[in-house]
């Protein structure tokens, strides 16, 4: 009874035109001429996914293989186009680093800016400000603005801020890949954690190996269909199998 | 109902987002300048001086105290130009945080228009201060001015949401706009009086929204008189009605925008 994510049937469909009209001039003229022809694209076809609460969910494929789109339609940036989807919790969505981040404001402004995008109040940035800034070891960096920061400081920022709270939900996208080896292993500890206190991963990469590291059951993806489904070692190594064969 | 609370709460939840928006947009309007926020009111001081001595010698006006009629018309036009056309390119230049994270899509719009009321705060001040140069006597009708700028804003509003909408499809609106908004200026009475114009284009006039707004305007700020109810009721009207198009045209494509930024 308890799954907290819910994916029932979904697919997701993108209309790639053969070129991309965006221009009124271009829209008249191909409609004139009736070359107003969509391709239709299953990025994900008829996904099922039903989480419960607690597990932890690793994500796998080649790329190209609607991994990310999958995550996205979990999150609610995109709607299904047939099928249902359904959330039932907080989420912290790790899809790219810093998303949010205004590239002209300081470090200490885009704390409470990307805090506001995730949905926290200025007053509860306020209290956990240290605890970001010491995470990300951001100490007598935080007057500067975002554009001066490495990428791998700017993730650092990014990582501190969305879990600084413990969401039901933790998406995580390919993401730990900037961040020098030490942050690596403090992010993925920081994960561990929130596993531990019951929190729900969902988790892509390419790395093989830390997804066995942090997931119990593990989704092989092909071209956004479901190849293979289960126990995260058992599915990770017919995936490597498949890959070298 | 429910589809109501449901929004309210949402858009409740989100506030504290609203306000850093708006206050990102204010912070980097006027960073690495000296004088930082007191370009706020000195910018468009600076500029009514300049507008008010060009358009005074230009067009000698018998309208009494020309450079407060020019000025509130002025101010007026110039809060619904920014908050629209800041509105309209919300959402794409958004696009980065609109595909990475969840957020209510319709705060982008909303905050622009938002900060552009906290510049046009700003401009009210400067407005205050020819105001005070040129002595005049305030009424009691001053103090319904707020109701003017709350329909001005909410007319804005749901302008601002139909653009930032098409923008996403048809990057042409923001050309198209530009130049609709030039005519849209010259057709609103903010340089000249009204009864200079032929009767038909007088007429016109019953049609631009802007010019309820503007009128309206004047009444608190310069003649000091209640506004004729029909340019109330008028404003009133247009607000309602381009905000209730305004979200029925972003509701009914927002789901889409992700596919085409």
């Amino acid at each position: 009874m308890d799954e907290i994510i819910c994916v029932n049937n979904a697919s997701v469909r993108f209309n790639i035109a053969s070129e991309r009209i965006d221009s009124i001039k271009e829209y008249f003229i191909k409609l004139m001429k009736r070359q107003l022809m969509f391709q239709e694209f299953f990025a994900l076809k008829n996904i099922n996914l039903h989480v419960k609460r607690g597990e932890s969910w690793g994500i796998i494929g080649v790329n190209g293989s609607g991994k990310s789109t999958l995550l996205k339609l979990v999150c609610g940036i995109l709607k299904p186009y047939t099928g249902t989807v359904e959330l039932r919790g907080t989420v912290a969505p790790l899809i790219e680093l810093g998303a949010g981040f205004d590239m002209d404001l300081t470090a200490r402004e885009n704390i409470f800016l990307n805090g506001a995008v995730l949905g926290h109040s200025r007053k509860f940035m306020k209290e956990k400000f240290d605890e970001i800034v010491e995470f990300a070891e951001l100490q007598g960096f935080l007057d500067m603005p975002i554009k001066n920061y490495s990428s791998g400081m700017a993730a650092r920022l990014g990582f501190s801020i969305a879990t600084v709270v413990r969401p039901d939900v933790l998406i995580v996208d390919e993401i730990l890949s900037v961040g020098d080896y030490a942050f690596q292993k403090k992010c993925e500890k920081r994960m561990n954690e929130l596993l531990s206190g019951g929190t729900t991963l969902l988790y892509v990469s390419h790395s093989v190996e830390s997804v066995k590291n942090l997931c119990s059951y593990a989704l092989w993806l092909e071209k956004g269909e479901e190849k293979m489904r289960g126990d995260a070692t058992t599915v990770c190594d017919s995936y490597i199998k498949a890959l070298e064969s | 109902m429910y589809w109501l609370k449901t929004r309210l709460q949402s858009f409740f939840h989100y506030k504290d987002l609203l306000v850093q928006l708006v206050i990102r947009d204010i912070k980097i309007k006027y960073r690495r300048s000296i004088l930082g926020y007191l370009w706020s009111v000195l910018n468009p001081l600076l500029i009514m001086l300049v507008m008010t001595a060009v358009f005074s010698q230009l067009f000698n006006m018998r309208a009494p105290n020309y450079p407060v009629y020019f000025l509130t018309g002025q101010v007026m036009f110039n809060f619904m130009n920014e908050a629209t056309t800041m509105a309209s390119n919300s959402i794409v230049l958004n696009a980065a945080l609109l595909k990475k994270s969840y957020v209510p899509k319709y705060i982008f719009p909303v905050a622009k228009v938002s900060s552009s009321l906290v510049n046009l705060l700003f401009s009210l001040g400067a407005l205050w201060i020819v105001m005070a140069i040129t002595g005049i006597k305030l009424t009691l009708w001053f103090l319904l001015f707020p109701v003017v700028i709350l329909e001005l804003y909410i007319f804005s509003l749901g302008l601002g949401m139909f653009l930032a909408q098409a923008m996403v499809f048809f990057r042409d609106v923001q050309y198209l706009y530009g130049v609709a908004v030039t005519v849209w200026m010259y057709l609103t009475p903010i340089i000249y009086t009204k009864d200079i114009l032929p009767a038909w284009l007088q007429n016109v006039l019953n049609w631009n929204p802007m010019y309820y707004y503007v009128e309206q305007f004047r009444c608190t700020m310069l003649y000091g008189q209640m506004p004729e109810p029909f340019l109330v009721l008028g404003g009133i009207g247009f607000a309602l009605a381009f905000l209730l198009f305004g979200l029925w045209a972003f509701r009914r494509s927002q789901h889409k925008f992700i596919l085409y930024i």
